[in-house]
């Protein structure tokens, strides 16, 4: 019985960490989502990143650097418990990698509390955004609401006077809703949501038809888009009502599942495969030779920003242990970003431009994405204003 | 008379752990063991009404969630200072939000359960996961506490001048609560009214026969058990300072049930040990690999087809 | 009314789909006993090797067999390896174990195929739409699962109500302990509708990709509503399955659609949404609550279980 009691305590001492080796690399903590139906996003992030890294032969900004990764499942717990490892048992203080705003909202507000780096490849929600800003917060990728206005804006001024929305019930996809209503400036003849994970939009479909609006502007990142980009087009309705969206919806991956099926939908985003600087042509040179199967996403994208984002403040402070540096650096932004201009504003989240993306039907017979004209210049994002650092 | 010696030792190492876990450097044992207890008396609750009561539920996460939710819920109108519908004012003090979350979870519990246990079998399983389901949705559904995003507490309750925030004082109180929680529930199990259960676990029908009113204890039981979950679900609110929908999911039940047979079904610290052996599991192949889900299959699949009882049989077999 | 007809022909094509994930769980709990939750993992590998096989023929048609053949053998291999020393265990090791199983087939399907979502091909003929009534369009592909499943379920009532192994597996369902006492080698029994449940969930897999997105995990989400047509319909019965499952689709569907309309009549607009939402998501869970509770052991019971 002896054993019994000691179960525990064995259990306990059979986790404690080995020390850190390599004293001398910078080491980075990623937590990010690599299972489930969104585990894409979380692999091409820290696919990208790790990219970066070896392309300057495992250094960041000629300081040596370590990535050490866990997956959090997608689960805010989980995510935390991750971060506590990270930070305690393992001394890191620079951390990256969150794909989803639940996560986020559990992790983030932790490491700032203990004084730690927090630089966002993909999430950014807009509570951290105003008012909760921080100065040890680092967003690379959007703020949440930017990220839709944009597809707002588009269908604004291709002259669309209404518009039907639909979007996954939940904060992201409402947040999305609100960001498009917030700059189209037609009226909204529709609005739907779905619950989180459904991918059956059959009824929505036939609600379209008869709503008959003159374009559709719908949130479904993953495998939700890739079904309602089938469905509207087994619908009969591709062709006949343009759709807009916002990059989420239509990513890389997206279009690979979906074909044909996506030939003439519009998109915006900040980014796109084919964007004509040196930094983006050595970026899609070295994915293509690493990963010839995977198509390039928009997150791939924003890991290796931000990658290069954490380079440029090494390279200056040395390490985020020389805190003061290594925030002012980050501040400065002075990184060759794979989208061109690229600062940050007041709260750290990006002031950068956006685009007008389309799928068209490619020479090799596959649909690609290709880039029409800049839409924005120098957007930042509705929280900048409430952010008092 | 060897088990006192063996809890007593079991006691010792777990109040010197913080320390322990210092010295080796390894600072976040501290909140993985927090969790670990938490686990522990959420899974050795529903133990109570699973492996004792013969009542097999798949929705006890909504009371773990509830519990949070009543925590975060008061915190955030006192930090806002506005009260709930303009009446009730909210509170951050752990003596009055931990008692109610216990009260609310044990609510939900009467309601769910008394409309369930008109059920039995794989109907029973069935109800308590389309009420958790129903709770589930309707948090995700409540933008004003954050919806499926969650709700953040800046800071934990405070509790007698206690800094909780302090990761082994955090740790200590959970301790405090989880020793005397399985003393009370010790008692309960050996209690005329834990063998009146055992007894209608084994023979519903022979106990009705003898004047015994099951459903009452049936119900009685439930609302124990949901309360020692909501109980648990108040403290993870304030060990994480987080809640979120994702705690009443239907896959947390799944897990609080996995902790329960792997530590060992109807026994009265298995379900500690299921956690404990879960959670270091999870965390050990995490850290190992990315594919660390399968690794977890492997081993759950292992112990359910090698291991009759769990753990605690495993245990006993060997001594 | 054409928006009418369209949700229903909707809600009878995802009740289609419950049936046919049902209809292989509510054989495998009435006769065995077993609940098996790793059901969706059959329906992620008959979607997986029908839509690899088919990119590798570039014929929809070709992938369906695949499928099928796939999902009955991983079924089959299943119920040998893990599920038949299940069967004299507690409801809950068969959770535990076949919970177990989900994550290693999720990890080993990611590990095969890679985290990205595969591209399904649609069969030519059925890509577009088909003009039901004077304005009335609806995918032709839609109205091929729909006849696809009715067929199956006659087919499946035939196979119950008129062969030898039909009549076993009625009298399995009633009483399974006189099964095996009247000498009928139960093992093959057993595996056979095993195999048959998962060859039926394969089917539903293969046919559900290209209309919706062939990913990890994608098992889980219709997991829980075909365990609820299981259980409303009764454990056991395949008419009850058909029934609940045909039901259940097109309330939902109509719930979806209708609801938040009908509850801003009475509600501003952006209350109507949230409640209708929130009605809605809750409904099958809802509607098999106030089934249980007047009829505690589904709509079709059949025999003591």
């Amino acid at each position: 019985m002896k054993a019994k009691g000691l179960l525990i305590g064995i259990g306990l001492a059979a986790t404690l960490a080995l020390p850190s080796q390599a004293e001398d690399a910078v080491e980075i903590g990623m937590i990010t989502t690599l299972s489930g139906p969104a585990g894409y996003l979380g692999q091409d992030i820290r696919d990208a990143f790790q990219l970066a890294i070896d392309m300057e032969g495992g250094t960041l900004g000629g300081v040596p650097v370590e990535l050490k990764v866990e997956d959090d499942g997608l689960n805010p717990g989980k995510g935390r418990e991750i971060a506590e490892g990270f930070i305690q048992n393992d001394g890191i203080k620079l951390l990256t990698g969150i794909v989803f705003s639940n996560v986020a909202m559990a992790v983030v507000p932790e490491v700032l509390d203990g004084g730690d780096f927090y630089v966002s490849p993909n999430a950014g929600p807009s509570p951290l955004a105003g008012k909760g800003c921080d100065q040890n917060y680092f967003v690379v990728s959007w703020q949440n609401d930017a990220l839709h206005e944009p597809a707002g804006v588009a269908a604004s001024d291709a002259g669309y006077k209404t518009a039907y929305v639909l979007a996954p019930n939940y904060q992201a996809g409402k947040d999305a809703i609100a960001g498009f209503k917030r700059t189209f400036t037609g009226e909204i003849v529709g609005e739907t949501y779905t619950p989180l994970g459904q991918t059956d939009f059959a009824s929505a479909m036939a609600e379209i038809r008869a709503a008959a609006p003159d374009v559709v502007y719908e949130f479904y990142p993953g495998g939700m888009g890739i079904a309602f980009l089938k469905q509207y087009s087994q619908a009969g309705l591709t062709g006949q009502i343009p759709l807009v969206l916002s990059e989420p919806s239509l990513d890389a991956v997206i279009l690979k599942a979906v074909g044909d099926a996506a030939v003439g939908v519009q998109l915006t985003s900040h980014w796109n495969e084919d964007f004509d600087n040196a930094s983006n042509k050595a970026f899609v040179a070295a994915w293509k030779e690493a990963y010839p199967d995977r198509p390039m996403t928009t997150y791939a994208s924003q890991g290796y920003d931000t990658a290069l984002l954490i380079a440029s403040a090494l390279n200056a402070a040395g390490s985020p242990e020389n805190e003061d540096a290594f925030r002012e650096a980050l501040r400065k932004a002075e990184f060759e970003s794979v989208r061109g201009a690229f600062k940050f504003g007041a709260n750290q989240h990006p002031i950068q431009d956006w685009y007008l993306l389309k799928i068209e039907a490619g020479a090799d017979g596959s649909a690609t994405t290709t880039t029409q004209k800049k839409l924005l210049s120098d957007y930042g994002d509705p929280y900048m204003s409430q952010c008092k650092m | 008379m060897r088990q006192p010696v063996a809890i007593l030792l079991a006691l010792v190492v777990l109040a010197v752990l913080p320390t322990l876990a210092a010295w080796a450097g390894s600072p976040a044992t501290v909140p993985l063991a927090t969790r670990i207890l938490i686990y522990g008396i959420a899974a050795a609750s529903l133990n109570f009404a699973l492996g004792y009561g013969g009542m097999i539920s798949f929705g006890h996460a909504a009371f773990f969630g509830i519990g949070g939710y009543v925590v975060a819920i008061l915190f955030t109108h006192w930090f806002n200072e506005a009260p709930i519908f303009g009446l009730i004012p909210g509170t951050n003090q752990l003596l009055i939000t931990l008692p109610l979350a216990i009260v609310v979870s044990g609510l939900f519990a009467a309601a769910i359960g008394a409309l369930s246990l008109r059920t039995g079998g794989v109907q029973f399983i069935m109800i308590t996961l389309a009420f958790a389901q129903m709770l589930f949705f309707l948090f995700v559904s409540l933008k004003a506490y954050g919806g499926e995003d969650g709700l953040s507490m800046r800071r934990p309750d405070a509790f007698l001048g206690l800094n909780l925030r302090d990761r082994p004082t955090m740790y200590y109180l959970t301790l405090v609560i989880t020793v005397l929680f399985f003393a009370g529930l010790r008692r309960l199990v050996r209690s005329s009214f834990g063998t009146v259960l055992d007894g209608i676990r084994q023979n519903e029908r022979r106990m009705e026969a003898l004047g015994i009113a099951t459903y009452r204890h049936k119900l009685f039981a439930f609302i124990l058990s949901g309360m020692g979950v909501g109980m648990a679900g108040a403290l993870m609110a304030n060990a994480m300072r987080y809640v979120s929908p994702d705690m009443m999911h239907w896959s947390r039940s799944g897990e609080l049930m996995i902790m329960v047979i792997l530590g060992g079904t109807g026994t009265l610290l298995g379900p500690l040990y299921g956690a404990a052996a879960l959670l270091l599991l999870e965390t050990w192949l995490a850290g190992w690999t990315e594919h660390w889900s399968l690794g977890e299959g492997l081993v759950l699949l292992a112990v359910v087809m090698f291991s009759r009882g769990g753990l605690i049989a495993l245990l006993r077999r060997r001594t | 009314m054409i928006l009418i007809i369209e949700q229903i022909l909707n809600g009878l094509q995802y009740g289609v789909m419950l049936f046919l994930l049902a209809a292989g769980l509510t054989l495998i709990f009435g006769i065995m006993g077993v609940i098996n939750l790793a059901h969706g993992s059959l329906y992620m590998v008959g979607a997986y090797a029908g839509t690899w096989f088919a990119a590798l023929t570039g014929s929809f048609w070709l992938g369906l067999p695949a499928a099928l053949i796939a999902a009955a053998l991983a079924g089959a291999a299943l119920e040998l390896l893990v599920i038949r020393r299940l069967y004299h265990r507690s409801h809950l090791d068969q959770v535990l174990a076949t919970f177990a199983i989900i994550l290693i087939a999720n990890e080993s399907i990611t590990l095969l195929f890679g985290r990205q979502p595969v591209f399904t091909l649609l069969p030519e003929a059925f890509s577009g739409s088909v003009e039901l009534l004077p304005g009335l369009f609806y995918p032709a592909y839609r109205l091929l699962i729909i006849v696809a499943g009715l067929l199956v379920a006659l087919g499946l009532s035939l196979l119950i109500t008129r062969t030898r192994i039909g009549m076993l597996v009625r009298a399995g369902a009633t009483n399974r302990e006189m099964v095996r006492v009247m000498g009928v080698d139960i093992r093959m029994l057993y595996t056979a509708v095993f195999g048959l449940g998962a060859l039926l969930a394969g089917l539903a897999g293969y046919l559900t990709g290209p209309i919706s997105a062939v990913q990890v995990g994608m098992g889980e989400h219709i997991l829980l509503p075909a365990f609820v047509v299981v259980v409303i319909g009764g454990t056991g019965s395949i008419r009850g399955a058909f029934v609940a499952g045909i039901t259940l689709g097109v309330i939902d569907t109509c719930l979806r659609a209708f609801l938040p309309d009908l509850l801003n009549l009475m509600m501003p607009v952006a209350q109507a949404d949230a409640l209708g939402l929130g009605i809605s998501s809750m409904g099958i869970y809802l509607l098999m609550a106030i089934v249980l509770l007047i009829r505690p052991k589904g709509l079709f019971p059949v025999g003591a279980t």
